[in-house]
């Protein structure tokens, strides 16, 4: 027997990095559809704008609170936009996410390297859970510091009503809110990543059918066979549930500071049994990866 | 230790045999070439070696178990399914930032100075390259890599023969160095013939040929016999008899070639003349019986 050549010195890896950077040059919507997003916004804005004198000269007279929640309204909803918008980006990343490699056959050059299946589909979950949010949040401070810029100049040029702008816009109050929202739904929504991962992993074709007819149809099922609704209750709470992150479910009421329920958040049962469903659909598609036939 | 060791190695999809009882054993240092017709099992073999299928009986690369232990295996091993994998939005800058980052046997220098000498530019994305270039390019990769063992499935698959032939010759003269082992299948055959130190033929899941190529050589004889010496060479069992311009070409095996030696001209038959007589006379024999 010939004994292996001298091995080159292994040079460090890092392959959790790697495989992360790779799903960004390869998903490069996850960076262009929210910045879209805010220009839209900010163009919608600006010919809004026309409006802003004569609106701030009749916020002058009103109590603080309802200058406060006037004038956060239209950044509120420019950040709700940028949040829907990557909410969507991270259906269709997810859901592709392991149907693509197979089905252009580059999931035989990236098994070819040595990255377990477990760092690959962590990678790709790390996407829509953390990069996502994250972008987000980046996007959403940068449009609010340009229509508060755009804002004051138009304010400062005709009159005195900028510092009442100042003043009363919780802009900084408002960052919090976004950066504990956009944390409390990437843990609330875990359960449906993870799922999207599983079928994307699973399916050979229709991935989104496959992600959402199956839940439709048991949930039809339920109901036709012990019309019971437990089913479809479940999955209407997870989807539109994550409001129990906030104390104050009043829809398009004011949300400040004192509305954030961290505890009764991280104290919700349904929170970790979400996360104990992601984690086990998480699990079978690092299965999934490993052990079925590739193509 | 052998580099692949595989007894009793069988597959099976339902009812269909992939794979039947296959024992194989490439020891280390060698380039074997596995030959074999569409569906023979040859890709099955493969995925079977680097861990990417179930399978039963024994089989150990680099003494392990492919299907248990992949993740450690593929720090020793490497492969090139074909050339269409290279994942087509990727930058050639990409995939070297990429297998350099997650590779810890990846020479980055090394596999610049192959693409240096190619016209594939950084900038480029893959599916803008060529068939040609995509399969230089995944060669400069894996060429890079120190590995012990490299699996080629159908690699020029698609090339044309000057990309085929650069291909092999690059492999050869700048990565084969008698400590690495190279699998490889290809239907070009008579192209890999000269570098490959072992042959095997797998046909319907089973091993029907396993040579080193000076056993081929010893073993095999191909006789050119004029008319009036068939009937003579005929006596002595050619495996494998066919016309060629008014003579008869004749395939021996294990036939002493001083017997044979007065009847014609004597040659070693080509991998791919002995292929078509011990693989191909059945599956013609077959259809002309289903005829």
């Amino acid at each position: 027997m010939t004994t292996p050549p001298p091995p080159v010195a292994p040079s460090p890896v890092r392959p959790f990095y790697w495989s992360v950077r790779r799903e960004l040059w390869e998903h490069r919507s996850i960076f262009i559809a929210p910045l879209g997003a805010a220009i839209f916004v900010l163009f919608g804005f600006l010919i809004s704008t026309r409006g802003l004198i004569r609106a701030m000269d009749h916020l002058v007279g009103q109590d603080p609170i309802t200058q406060a929640r006037m004038l956060a309204a239209p950044f509120g909803f420019a950040a709700m936009v940028v949040i829907v918008t990557t909410a969507i980006v991270g259906i269709a990343y997810s859901l592709g996410a392991l149907y693509n490699e197979r089905r252009d056959r580059s999931i035989l050059f990236w098994k070819s390297l040595p990255v377990s299946d477990l760092v690959t589909v962590l990678a790709k979950a790390f996407v829509p859970m953390v990069i996502l949010p994250v972008v987000a949040f980046a996007v959403i401070v940068g449009m609010q510091l340009i229509m508060m810029v755009v804002s004051t100049m138009i304010l400062l040029a005709n009159g005195p009503n900028a510092t009442l702008l100042w003043a009363r816009l919780p802009l900084l109050q408002m960052w919090l809110i976004t950066i504990y929202g956009l944390a409390a739904m990437s843990l609330w929504y875990a359960p449906i990543w993870a799922w999207n991962l599983l079928v994307s992993g699973w399916a050979r074709r229709v991935t989104f059918l496959w992600a959402v007819l199956p839940p439709i149809g048991l949930c039809v099922v339920e109901f036709i066979a012990f019309q019971t609704t437990y089913l479809s209750d479940l999955l209407h709470d997870r989807l539109r549930g994550f409001d129990e992150a906030f104390s104050d479910k009043t829809p398009g009421g004011f949300l400040g500071l004192v509305h954030m329920d961290p505890v009764g958040f991280l104290t919700t049962p349904g929170l970790w049994g979400g996360l104990i469903v992601a984690a086990g659909f998480l699990a079978g598609a690092v299965w999934q990866r490993r052990y079925r036939e590739p193509i | 230790m052998a580099c692949i060791e595989a007894r009793g190695l069988r597959k099976t999809y339902g009812a269909t045999v992939a794979l039947d009882s296959v024992d194989l054993v490439v020891e280390e240092g060698r380039i074997l070439g596995l030959i074999g017709p569409n569906g023979a099992g040859k890709s099955t073999a493969l995925n079977a070696i680097l861990g990417l299928t179930a399978h039963e009986g024994e089989l150990k690369v680099l003494g392990r178990d492919p299907w248990n232990d992949r993740d450690e295996l593929m720090r020793e091993v490497c492969f090139i399914a074909d050339v269409a994998v290279l994942p087509r939005w990727m930058r050639v800058s990409q995939a070297l930032d990429y297998v350099a980052g997650v590779h810890p046997r990846f020479d980055r220098a090394r596999a610049e100075r192959f693409l240096d000498r190619t016209t594939i530019k950084r900038a480029s994305r893959i599916r803008e390259l060529s068939k040609g270039m995509v399969a230089q390019l995944h060669l400069a990769l894996v060429m890079a890599i120190d590995a012990r063992l490299l699996v080629l499935d159908e690699p020029t698959l698609g090339l044309d023969l000057l990309y085929r032939k650069q291909f092999y010759d690059t492999l050869l003269n700048d990565y084969f160095d008698h400590t690495r082992t190279i699998v490889v299948t290809t239907h070009q055959v008579e192209e890999i013939e000269h570098i490959l130190t072992d042959v095997v033929f797998i046909d319907k899941g089973r091993v029907v040929l396993n040579s080193s190529m000076d056993a081929f050589e010893a073993r095999y004889a191909e006789l050119l016999a004029p008319p009036e010496h068939v009937a003579a060479a005929r006596a002595l069992g050619p495996i494998h008899e066919r016309q060629v311009f008014g003579r008869s070409l004749l395939i021996f095996d294990g036939v002493d070639r001083r017997h044979l030696a007065g009847l014609g001209e004597l040659r070693t038959p080509s991998i791919a003349d002995l292929f078509v007589a011990v693989i191909g006379d059945q599956a013609t024999l077959k259809a002309g019986a289903a005829a």
